[in-house]
């Protein structure tokens, strides 16, 4: 028995001791007031609930998470689908069914991106959207406008949060669009060429077989994006370490970070951590709700 | 997957249809010249910002405050020395070798060990550890974080190397558990019967039998377990605070944060190339590989 000892006990006893009881812990500590530095801790119920819903600023941060869930999985998403369709289904209209030629360097190209690490994508596009010295304003001047000569991209209000969600949709459109091309190549060829004889259009083929063939796909692609908006810790944490002009690219990973190991109010920051996952769950479950009202069972 | 639009004579070998050349139609031409110039424009926002990185890793400071565009003067390596010295880019480089290095090893070969077992044996609990598995997917890592502090608090680890690669492991185990999961599902059992037969024991036939079977899906698993660890920030940031200990990501967010005041900027973008190259050239090496087991999950 030393072989179901060694094989299941050893990676479930790692993963139990830092991973399940992390979570589980957190829940508890999530009802004291434990400032982490003590031993001691109250029992304070519902307390940090409370007051966490009269945060101004971490409800700021809730409101920022949720417009990032809200525009990062679809602009991400049909920015790729629109690039995958036109890689894979986008070469001439008769004959067989292909894609554009030279579809592979776009493939290889477009995945860059996502093997560059997220630090270094929000240190790189911090650089580029310099004031002075980056590449946008630079590119701008030349084309004589000069008003853009020392426009702080991510330091106003107005364009702080644009600019962070196009860094992230740079950097991920390439991932989800592999992941389509994928997909759109394992539809069968005879249901494009049925639509072609009886008469659709690119666009009507695009939405009324492409979309609803690959309906898990996007929904997939629609739960992990919108996972990644809920955290987008690491772009935002560089980008705008601080939280942006206003708190106006503030989310709730960095104002959690802040609260435990900053301000020394584990207990508070643990309930963020709560309400973080939660927000999360019913993200997933509103996705997969959707998918199912819209039809995802009598179209599949 | 075929990306090459040679003439497909022998695409139906069964019928031998001849393919007819056709001709495109004019839409077709103006479709094709659309979506070339989307498919190029994008290419085109990938690359650049990455290429402009590079020639300006090449510039001195002064040169890269006098205009964004202009070549170096002479290609300048000083940078690079900086960088890996003086910023210490050098020794984060190595700490995260070690850890992911370390932490990819053992998590690969628990994970696998593990994912062997669930999916080849059936005994009581063996759906509860699998869906505890797949929680530990859905769970924010910042509900775990403030708890995990404390864990590796106690038993001395924090702050240190070794803390750091079995956290890597235990947060890297479920994906690598559920992705494996499926792969020694499919594996066929006459193999293991016949191994059995031949009077190898479980031991041996889990590794010499059954795990070379499977390894064109630890291949993919572990590039991606590798792509993660490398771009880990959260983890580190949170329990790693030893200037000595850093990893990659985050001497780079350090450095990159102090450049603000200090201002090395030519040595920054040297410290970014030094980082993005790696993990660029593992994904041009396996860049099939990986795109194909992205199209594996989106087969799933």
């Amino acid at each position: 028995m030393s072989f179901f000892a060694v094989f299941l006990g050893v990676p479930l006893a790692i993963y139990l001791l830092f991973v399940i009881s992390p979570f589980v812990q957190a829940f508890y500590y999530s009802m004291t007031n434990w400032s982490g530095f003590t031993a001691e801790m109250d029992f304070t119920g519902i307390a940090n609930y409370q007051r966490l819903f009269s945060d101004e600023i971490f409800m700021m941060s809730v409101r920022n998470n949720i417009l990032l869930v809200v525009v990062l999985p679809i602009v991400t998403i049909i920015l790729a689908l629109i690039l995958a369709t036109m890689v894979t289904v986008g070469g001439s209209s008769r004959g067989q069914i292909k894609g554009l030629k030279n579809s592979g360097f776009y493939r290889v190209v477009s995945f860059f991106p996502y093997v560059v690490p997220a630090i270094v994508i929000g240190i790189m596009w911090k650089q580029i959207f310099a004031p002075s010295n980056g590449l946008v304003n630079g590119v701008l001047v030349s084309l004589g406008l000069d008003q853009f000569a020392a426009f702080a991209w991510l330091g106003r209000e107005s364009t702080a949060m644009p600019v962070t969600m196009f860094i992230i949709v740079w950097g991920f459109v390439g991932f989800y669009m592999v992941l389509f091309i994928a997909a759109i190549k394992g539809i069968p060829a005879e249901l494009y060429e049925a639509a072609r004889i009886d008469g659709a259009g690119r666009l009507r083929t695009a939405v009324s077989i492409t979309i609803p063939l690959i309906r898990d796909n996007v929904q997939t692609a629609y739960i992990y994006m919108g996972i990644l908006a809920l955290d987008a810790f690491v772009y935002m944490s560089v980008l705008n370490p601080v939280g942006g002009p206003n708190n106006s690219t503030l989310v709730m990973s960095q104002q959690l970070l802040t609260t435990a190991f900053n301000d020394g109010q584990f207990g508070y920051a643990s309930a963020m951590g709560v309400i973080l996952a939660i927000v999360t769950l019913i993200f997933a479950g509103l996705v997969f709700l959707v998918n199912r009202i819209v039809g995802g069972k009598d179209t599949a | 997957m075929a990306t090459k639009t040679l003439p497909p004579k022998e695409s139906a070998p069964s019928e031998a249809v001849v393919e007819r050349k056709a001709e495109n139609s004019p839409g077709d031409k103006a479709f094709g010249t659309v979506a070339h110039a989307l498919l190029i424009l994008w290419s085109a926002i990938v690359v650049l910002p990455l290429v402009w990185t590079l020639m300006t890793s090449f510039k001195t400071t002064s040169e890269i405050f006098s205009s964004p565009f202009s070549l170096p003067v002479e290609p300048n390596f000083v940078n690079y020395s900086n960088a890996w010295t003086t910023a210490g880019i050098g020794k984060y480089f190595l700490n995260t070798v070690i850890v992911v290095g370390a932490a990819l090893v053992i998590v690969m070969v628990l994970g696998s060990m593990c994912a062997y077992i669930l999916a080849r044996f059936r005994f009581f609990g063996n759906k509860a550890i699998y869906y505890l598995m797949l929680a530990g997917l859905t769970f924010p890592v910042f509900l775990a974080i403030v708890p995990l502090f404390f864990i590796l608090q106690n038993m001395g680890l924090l702050n240190t190397l070794p803390g750091l690669i079995v956290t890597y492991v235990a947060f890297a185990l479920p994906f690598t558990v559920f992705f494996l999961f499926s792969f020694f599902k499919t594996l066929p059992h006459e193999t293991a019967e016949a191994a059995a037969i031949d009077g190898a024991g479980e031991w041996r036939t889990f590794f010499q039998v059954m795990l070379p079977m499977a390894k064109p899906g630890i291949a993919s698993v572990a590039i991606f377990n590798f792509l993660g660890l490398w771009n880990q920030y959260l983890l580190p940031v949170a329990l790693n605070t030893n200037e000595n200990n850093y990893v990659l990501s985050q001497g780079l967010a350090r450095f990159a944060s102090q450049a603000g005041y200090a201002v090395d900027f030519g040595a920054l973008f040297a410290a970014v190339v030094i980082t993005v190259a790696p993990v660029l050239v593992v994904y041009v090496i396996f860049q099939r590989q990986l795109q194909g087991s992205v199209s594996q999950g989106a087969s799933k």
